[in-house]
């Protein structure tokens, strides 16, 4: 290839100018996120979700009212964001201060579902199309500033970077050299210690989350001109390619973080810039750099998990003083087997009826959602498997979930594969996709597992989705992504009717394949691992084995689930199905329902299908007074309370893993009798 | 006279789980105290009633004559009690200056601070070679070094020291019994939980058995080690592990 190599040289330099000033928003989400989980020690997923709440307030009352911009910045930035923060902690994660890790990244992916739709419901706060977001820098992106004649970069690139630089260098300091930043680094290891030392840590833990809040509303109002539209999705797929250059410094290096995004940014822009110029002769260049670019911060969270083995030990020290908590309240607190037996039948007579009643006086409407329920559940159910039992965090359930309904619209598109057999092999290759995926995490557990969970899920939405023997490319944006009903021997599934029987047995088979796996060797170990890794080992358990089997067992339910759900919509619905956003409420919505039991799955997937319809669209009150439409006139209904609710609901998560139908069924364990010293409630 | 601590019938324990049942105990200013007693019998709890860590569900607590009960952790530190509490007592992540500015910064203010580094760093030479790494890095010995540093140096009204102990090289704890001399000869009132009783009753005026949650027994220890070397008294506590010596249930806490 002729090129002289000055301009080779010019073309790297501008790649890497054009590359900073993304770098540089990388850089700002990945420092709020580091600040975030060196002072309050929780891995903050809501942080996007912090971020975006600033933002639409600024564009709210900046566009919508008409403020001007000093007023607005006050009001979202200086204002709105810190008393965010103060009411996460006051409100919640006070009360969590010695919760495991993972039970606090539990609350925040509650926070980060939640957070949005209440602060959009609470302002009437619509995204207006069409109205692009403005920057905060007047002019910022219209007055423009050359660098050596390379790359011109606009205001609010300057200002990005700016601020970047300065926020490392300012927080950096306060964190090493001032006092507060000392307290709050001690307060993240042990509240109660710090107290020892005649420190209100209640205060320093206010003091954090006002301040991280605070930056998450400037790196909110920063990047909000970036995006066509303000949607809470875009600045939470903003923050899990943060948290790549975050980890790059194990979540602890604020200098480490700003120079993984700037590293990132500028990565990509030299892909960018040379993958075409190679690429100009051979096809498959531009394959790779289609697919490359896009999959570069997923690559480098992979690189970092598997490779950089200090964040093993990046966890932090735990708090020595935490059993002065009382201990938590056993989930081996079983309700009484007569109790537990009438709850049985109860449920079985209500689904029973509840069926009975939708396949013969049900409209097609009806038998369309309850099926989607009972689809869901086969879904929800692989959450049971890999959270509930295994004790993991997997964020990427969706994905899993697109694998099997991608694999049955290949196979029968293609080769005209019987949808049901193409069924099962999309849950194998699932799988197999689920058990290579836990290899760089099985050592690692916690949150890392969660981490890359949701780092490839959104590899899976940003790259693999669009490859055309994936999601099918730019054919299934022509023809769609057609999915048929299959015959099954006499019955044909293209009736409604007889697809929800047919759903509704697969189902009954998944769950006692898990209630059967639960109680076998594979579940005892698995929840053994729950209970104390180090215990599991030593009688003989290999952590690392059964993970992986956990992620093959899940990733295959969920692929099933996910094939049956793209026959039964006869499409695969990936935007509307499976996009990772929509997949963390599920995992949200299992979780504070119940992901310890089957019930909990089954009742998530009723409120995740029918809550909407049922409830908030009026439904059962209308048929309880009837009335028609009762609901919309009585008060304003929206379908983000499922969310609100749900995600709020998750936060008792940290307290009760069990979630809500458990809790409500066991009841409350009774207190050791007065009088008599309890076994295991003193340490000395 | 008032006293530096004291417990008025006590009731405390986590949960729903009872530790304390009427524990009734007197530290006078400038006193040692051993509270001893079995695994289990509740000493640890009764050393952090009296910091604040846990709170008496009934009875009361105060600090130098000024009723503490309810009061939370900062507020008994800002009364003068220290407490060294069992097991780890230094902040693993952050390094062993930070851990002793983390304390001075208070007391002493900005100023202060470097006087207060220069007083524990000339105790305690072994520190000031490590004075930059992190605490969670130092042996067990060096950790107690500098929890004790800290006390030395801002020297506390009240010191619950919680199983010095433990764990320890028989050289280093008697090196730790020595500085809790120096301590009491500076007029710090000391309530000294052990299980290894020897040390304990050297250093201490009187001794308090505690036996399932309640004082068994007080008295001074020259009368404790005369039972104790007749085989008599540890009946009342310290031979007696009970089923309420078992470990607690904390499975469930470790992982989700």
């Amino acid at each position: 290839m002729a090129t002289d190599s000055s301009s080779v040289g010019a073309d790297f330099l501008r790649a890497v100018l054009q590359g900073a000033p993304p770098g540089a928003v990388y850089a700002l989400v990945a420092l709020g996120f580091v600040l975030t989980y060196q002072t309050s020690g929780v891995f903050n997923l809501a942080f996007g979700a912090q971020a975006y709440v600033s933002a639409a307030m600024y564009f709210k009352a900046r566009l919508i009212w008409g403020w001007p911009t000093v007023w607005a910045v006050l009001l979202s930035v200086v204002v709105l964001a810190p008393l965010v923060g103060l009411a996460l902690e006051l409100l919640i994660f006070k009360h969590l201060r010695s919760a495991s890790a993972v039970s606090k990244l539990v609350v925040a992916i509650g926070l980060a579902v939640a957070l949005p739709n209440l602060f959009d419901i609470i302002t009437s706060f619509k995204p207006a199309s069409g109205v692009t977001p403005v920057g905060v820098v007047p002019g910022g992106a219209d007055v423009f500033y050359s660098v050596f004649g390379l790359y011109r970069f606009s205001r609010n690139e300057l200002v990005d970077m700016g601020v970047a630089l300065v926020a490392v260098i300012g927080l950096g300091a306060v964190f090493r050299f001032s006092p507060i930043g000392l307290r709050m680094r001690a307060v993240v290891e042990s509240a109660r210690m710090t107290e020892l030392n005649g420190i209100a840590a209640s205060r320093v833990a206010a003091f954090s989350w006002a301040l991280s809040s605070l930056f998450a509303g400037v790196a909110g109002v920063l990047i909000a001109p970036r995006f066509n539209t303000l949607g809470s999705s875009d600045f939470f797929s903003l923050m899990v390619v943060a948290i790549a250059a975050a980890a790059v410094g194990s979540l602890a290096s604020l200098p480490l973080a700003l120079a993984g995004g700037l590293g990132l940014g500028i990565v990509i822009a030299e892909l960018n810039t040379f993958l075409p110029r190679w690429g100009t002769d051979s096809a498959w260049v531009r394959t790779v750099q289609d697919n490359l670019t896009p999959s570069v911060p997923f690559l480098v969270l992979f690189a970092v998990l598997a490779l950089v083995p200090g964040i093993r030990r990046a966890q932090g020290a735990g708090d020595p003083l935490s059993g002065v908590e009382p201990p938590p309240t056993a989930r081996a607190g079983r309700p009484d087997p007569r109790r537990a037996m009438a709850m049985r039948l109860l449920g079985a007579a209500v689904v029973a009826g509840g069926g009975a009643v939708v396949l013969t006086r049900g409209d097609q409407l009806w038998v369309y959602q309850v099926t989607q329920a009972v689809v869901i559940a086969i879904i929800f159910l692989s959450v049971t498997v890999i959270t509930g039992t295994g004790g993991q965090i997997s964020l990427c359930q969706g994905a899993f979930a697109a694998i099997g309904a991608c694999t049955v619209y290949q196979l029968a598109v293609r080769y005209d594969m019987s949808v049901l057999v193409a069924m099962l092999l999309g849950g194998l290759v699932a799988a197999a996709v689920g058990a290579f995926l836990s290899l760089p995490v099985r050592r690692l557990g916690g949150i890392w597992t969660a981490i890359a969970t949701l780092a490839f899920a959104y590899f899976f939405d940003a790259v693999m989705i669009k490859l055309s023997w994936v999601g099918g490319g730019a054919a299934s944006l022509l023809r769609g992504t057609a999915v048929p009903r299959p015959r099954l021997g006499p019955w044909d599934l293209s009736h409604e009717n007889t697809f929800l029987v047919f759903a509704a047995v697969v189902l009954a088979v998944v769950a006692a394949a898990v209630v059967a796996l639960r109680s076998g060797t594979f579940g005892r170990s698995l929840i053994a691992l729950r209970g104390s890794e180090v215990g599991a080992q030593s009688i003989g358990i290999s952590a690392a084995r059964t993970r992986l089997t956990a992620f093959a067992v899940s990733a295959f339910i969920a692929g099933l689930g996910g094939g049956l759900l793209a026959i039964s919509q006869r499409d695969v619905n990936y935007g509307a199905n499976f996009t990772p956003f929509a997949a963390l409420f599920w995992t949200v919505l299992v979780v504070a329902l119940g992901s310890r039991s089957v019930p909990g799955a089954l009742i998530a997937a009723a409120a995740f299908a029918l809550f909407e319809p049922l409830v908030l669209g009026g439904a059962v009150v209308g048929w309880l007074t009837r009335e028609r439409h009762p609901l919309p006139s009585l008060f304003p209904i929206d379908g983000k309370w499922l969310f609100i609710l749900f995600g709020l609901a998750a936060i008792q998560f940290a307290r009760h893993p069990e979630g809500l139908v458990e809790y409500g069924l066991s009841g409350r364990s009774r207190p050791a009798r007065p009088g008599q010293p309890a076994i295991g409630g003193n340490r000395s | 006279m008032t006293s530096a601590l004291e417990f008025d019938d006590v009731h405390a324990g986590y949960g729903p789980f009872r530790a304390l049942f009427g524990v009734s105990l007197t530290v006078a200013p400038g006193e040692a105290v051993a509270l001893v007693g079995s695994n289990g019998a509740g000493k640890t709890t009764v050393a952090r009633v009296a910091s604040g860590l846990v709170r008496p569900t009934a009875g009361a607590v105060s600090v130098g004559g000024v009723a503490m009960t309810g009061a939370r952790p900062y507020r008994f530190a800002r009364a003068g009690v220290a407490h060294a509490v069992e097991g780890r007592s230094v902040f693993a992540t952050l390094s062993v200056e930070e851990n002793l500015t983390l304390s001075f910064r208070r007391v002493r203010g900005r100023a202060g601070v470097r006087g207060g580094l220069d007083q524990a760093y000339e105790s305690f030479p072994a520190l000031a070679r490590r004075r930059h790494q992190r605490a969670g890095n130092l042996s067990g010995g060096e950790q107690r070094m500098l929890s004790m540093a800290r006390v030395m140096v801002e020297v506390p009204a009240v010191l619950i020291a919680d199983e010095l102990s433990l764990g320890l090289a028989p050289k280093i704890v008697a090196e730790l019994y020595d500085d809790l001399s120096r301590l009491r000869a500076a007029g710090t009132a000391l309530l000294v939980v052990e299980q290894l009783v020897g040390h304990a009753l050297e250093l201490c005026d009187r001794v308090a058995v505690l036996d399932h949650g309640s004082v068994s027994w007080t008295g001074s220890s020259s009368d404790a080690g005369d039972i104790l070397a007749a085989g008599g008294l540890m009946g009342a506590g310290l031979a007696g592990v009970g089923p309420s010596g078992q470990a607690p249930l904390d499975h469930e806490k470790a992982g989700l």
